[in-house]
């Protein structure tokens, strides 16, 4: 369902620096936050219906997807809403696994529909004091693309005149021969392309050559 | 054609978690990327060609009717066998894909998903190619050449006694050792660790300091649920003074049934409670999907033409790998001949390189004279990619006791490798890599067995330092035979390298009343220098189902 997001560009968005909570004077106390706020802006003006956020995690355990959405057309004031509470990206906080994954949240699994969106905050929730930082990277929003409706000819492509035809042919094949084996062909070629296998020939060396001096440390 | 097949008998207990991390929701989706990737892989493979071939024969039939012919056909290859093996086919791509991914991670996250492990790997990779590279200009032999054909034709006379050439080996060493690897392991960081607390709740005694998961005992006790104290085993309930109609010879009936139905899954399955020896090869073979069809014959024909016409450095170093170690085992000597046809065939076997997709190492490179930087004239080296280290082949060793055919010890073998050997050789943070053994190894020691652990560290004798070398090789020449292949067994059964740290640390437990007496590192190496009298399962099946938690 995800599948198409190569097609679909991310929304221009401004990722704000990343703001550690603190408990207290954070002078005095130098105890590592364990809560951290990133507020995602969409350009103002615009907003957004999300299809999908990817980010790629780096050592936060969860993270809470809230949502600053303006209904359109009314007077009403933006309202915050919780699109995600505490979705796991780490199965424990304490180690490795999940730490460095790539993640994405689909509109699907948000318990809100992220339409006229205007601003996403995440929350991100590290516990564990095993870790010196963490974050989320790489934040990319994308947005809810409708099907395109059926596209109809413009008027003025149908006004266009047909270049006179029938050029001299002498000494040249016919194009319709030239076109039907040009065609053969071509499904020759993609009945050979949907055939390939995957198994290798074997050959280690190149033209029977396999003499080696030194390997490459790059 | 395709048959969809449950991934419920692998012991992937991690994909279903990972689906939902990753947030993908819709498994029909995964499902059927799974199924796209494993038909990919499968067409055009030879398996493919003799299911056509079949299918179409069959049509002569006269109970194939027209009307329903799908239904015939297929009903055809099920009563003949064929979609069996296409069943087994299906079963092996299943342990050697990647797991399903998220579309932006790149190829190098699929290797190793976390950054630091990467750049481990790739300067321990460094340093061995600059050692491999060192050798090659100090002793003058170039790290491939092509043979005169005089030396050819030497070479194919006495193919089959390499044992009893006695080349001048001196000169070579190997390129490292288990124990230097150990070191670069040991000082492996995550550089988001905070490791400045001295003293904490969370300290760890051992020499692994990276946090990786790793299960604990009430966790294995749940996934090694057949090892239990009530179910029978064989390495314990085959024992002499057991009547064997308690549990060996019916035991011994359903492997032999599981055999006749060639079904890999249900060989897996009944492997995790032992093999019996009779037919341990067939079942293995099962597991492994190792067939011996004509066209692995071939295969193993075209390896050993590769061997003959192109020398490699690294031949050395296996001959001088097996003389050292192998040649000098009581159990393993016999074999010499054989090791050689099979290591030397591996270095030329280029279908290895496909197992770098999912292994977090990277195959050396270089380029045919000299000609640096064209693409051209790229190659890998050696062609299978795998530089080998001392001891390596004692990984093809036990695996002679089980197969007399060379192309079949070869296929068992290469398979092996490709599944699980590759990991105890590799930085990564896989459950089943040698990273996740290590420290399994010892937080299982400091949990269950804290004085004896507090004590060794305090004389000098890291428990880690000792075991390891026993885990790289997964056992192989510490244990007796017999015992060893009964531990493979459980490592084909589940799938899984834990039971090798897990045995290690039952050993630590069982010489555990010895082990608090020992004053230094050298006599605690004393205590835990023979193993050859240790029965296995019984110390596994204690140390995980008896252990007071």
């Amino acid at each position: 369902m995800s599948g198409n997001t190569e097609d679909i560009k991310p929304v221009k968005c401004t990722i704000k620096p990343p703001f550690y909570l603190q408990i207290g004077d954070t002078k005095t106390d130098p105890a590592h936050s364990g809560v951290c706020v990133v507020d995602v802006t969409l350009p103002f003006g615009k907003p957004v219906n999300i299809e999908e956020i990817t980010f790629k995690n780096y050592y936060t355990a969860y993270v809470t997807v809230r949502l600053l959405r303006r209904s359109p057309g009314q007077e009403t004031p933006a309202k915050w809403c919780t699109a995600l509470r505490d979705l796991p990206l780490m199965d424990n906080p304490h180690t490795e696994r999940g730490s460095q994954d790539y993640y994405s949240i689909h509109r699907t699994q948000m318990q809100v529909d992220p339409d006229h969106v205007v601003s996403v905050r995440l929350i991100l929730r590290q516990p564990s004091s095993a870790w010196l930082t963490f974050s989320l990277e790489d934040v990319k929003i994308f947005p809810h693309m409708e099907p395109d409706p059926e596209k109809e000819v413009s008027d003025w492509l149908s006004d266009l005149t047909l270049v006179g035809q029938h050029p001299d042919l002498e000494g040249l094949p016919d194009p319709h021969t030239v076109s039907s084996s040009i065609q053969q062909m071509w499904a020759l070629t993609e009945v050979m392309q949907t055939n390939q296998t995957t198994a290798s020939i074997g050959r280690f060396d190149v033209d029977g050559c396999y003499d080696i001096n030194l390997l490459s440390l790059t | 054609m395709l048959l969809a097949y449950k991934t419920s008998n692998c012991a992937v207990p991690d994909a279903e978690l990972n689906a939902k991390l990753t947030g993908r929701m819709d498994e029909g989706t995964e499902l059927s990327l799974t199924i796209a990737q494993i038909v990919q892989r499968l067409k055009g493979s030879h398996l493919h060609s003799q299911i056509e071939r079949q299918a179409k024969e069959c049509l002569h039939q006269p109970e194939i009717k027209l009307e329903s012919l799908k239904e015939d056909v297929r009903s055809f290859l099920k009563t003949s066998g064929w979609e069996r093996k296409l069943q087994n086919a299906v079963y092996r791509e299943l342990h050697v894909q990647l797991p399903p991914s998220h579309p932006a991670a790149p190829p190098e996250h699929l290797k190793e998903p976390l950054a630091y492990m990467r750049k481990a790997q790739a300067s321990w990779e460094k340093r061995v190619l600059k050692s491999l590279n060192s050798m090659s200009t100090e002793l003058e032999v170039p790290l491939a050449r092509m043979r005169p054909a005089v030396e050819q034709k030497e070479l194919t006379n006495k193919w089959n006694e390499m044992g009893t050439d006695e080349p001048d080996l001196s000169r070579f060493r190997p390129v490292y050792a288990p124990k230097d690897f150990l070191e670069v392991l040991i000082s492996l960081r995550n550089p988001n660790h905070d490791s400045s607390e001295d003293v904490s709740v969370r300290s760890h005694w051992g020499l692994i300091q990276v946090p990786l998961n790793v299960r604990d005992i009430p966790q294995l006790r749940r996934a090694y649920s057949e090892l239990n104290l009530t179910t029978g085993q064989l390495g314990i309930d085959d024992h002499a003074h057991i009547h064997p109609d308690l549990f060996e010879n019916e035991y011994v009936q359903i492997g032999k049934k599981v055999v006749v139905e060639q079904d890999s899954a249900a060989a897996q399955q009944y492997s995790r409670q032992g093999c019996p020896t009779g037919l341990r090869a067939d079942l293995w073979a099962l597991i492994l999907n190792s067939t011996n069809q004509p066209q692995d014959v071939m295969h193993y024909e075209q390896l050993t033409a590769g061997v003959i016409q192109h020398d490699l450095l690294v031949d050395n170093l296996i001959y001088k790998d097996v003389k050292l170690t192998a040649s000098n085992d009581d159990y393993y000597f016999v074999f010499e001949d054989f090791l050689y046809q099979v290591l030397l065939c591996f270095s030329r076997d280029t279908a290895v390189l496909d197992h770098f997709k999912y292994n977090s190492a990277t195959p050396p490179k270089s380029y045919i004279q000299g000609k640096v930087g064209e693409e051209e004239c790229a190659v890998v080296y050696p062609p299978n990619g795998v530089i080998p280290f001392h001891g390596f082949s004692m990984y093809v060793a036990p695996l002679c006791f089980l197969y007399n055919e060379p192309s079949k010890l070869y296929s068992v073998f290469r398979e092996m490798y490709i599944r699980y050997f590759f990991r105890l050789h590799s930085i990564s943070s896989s459950p089943s890599g040698i990273v996740s053994l290590c420290l399994q190894f010892e937080r299982l020691l400091q949990t269950h067995l804290p004085q004896l652990f507090y004590h060794l560290r305090q004389i000098g004798a890291q428990p880690l330092r000792i075991a390891f070398k026993w885990m790289v090789r997964a056992f192989s020449g510490y244990l007796s035979t017999d015992q060893l292949l009964l531990l493979w067994d459980r490592i084909l059964g589940y799938d899984s390298l834990e039971v090798v740290a897990v045995l290690a640390a039952a050993v630590f437990a069982f010489r555990a009343e010895n082990l608090m007496e020992v004053t230094s590192l050298a006599s605690a190496e004393a205590v835990l220098a023979d193993l050859s009298t240790l029965k296995v399962m019984p110390l596994i099946q204690i140390f995980l189902f008896a252990t007071a938690i």
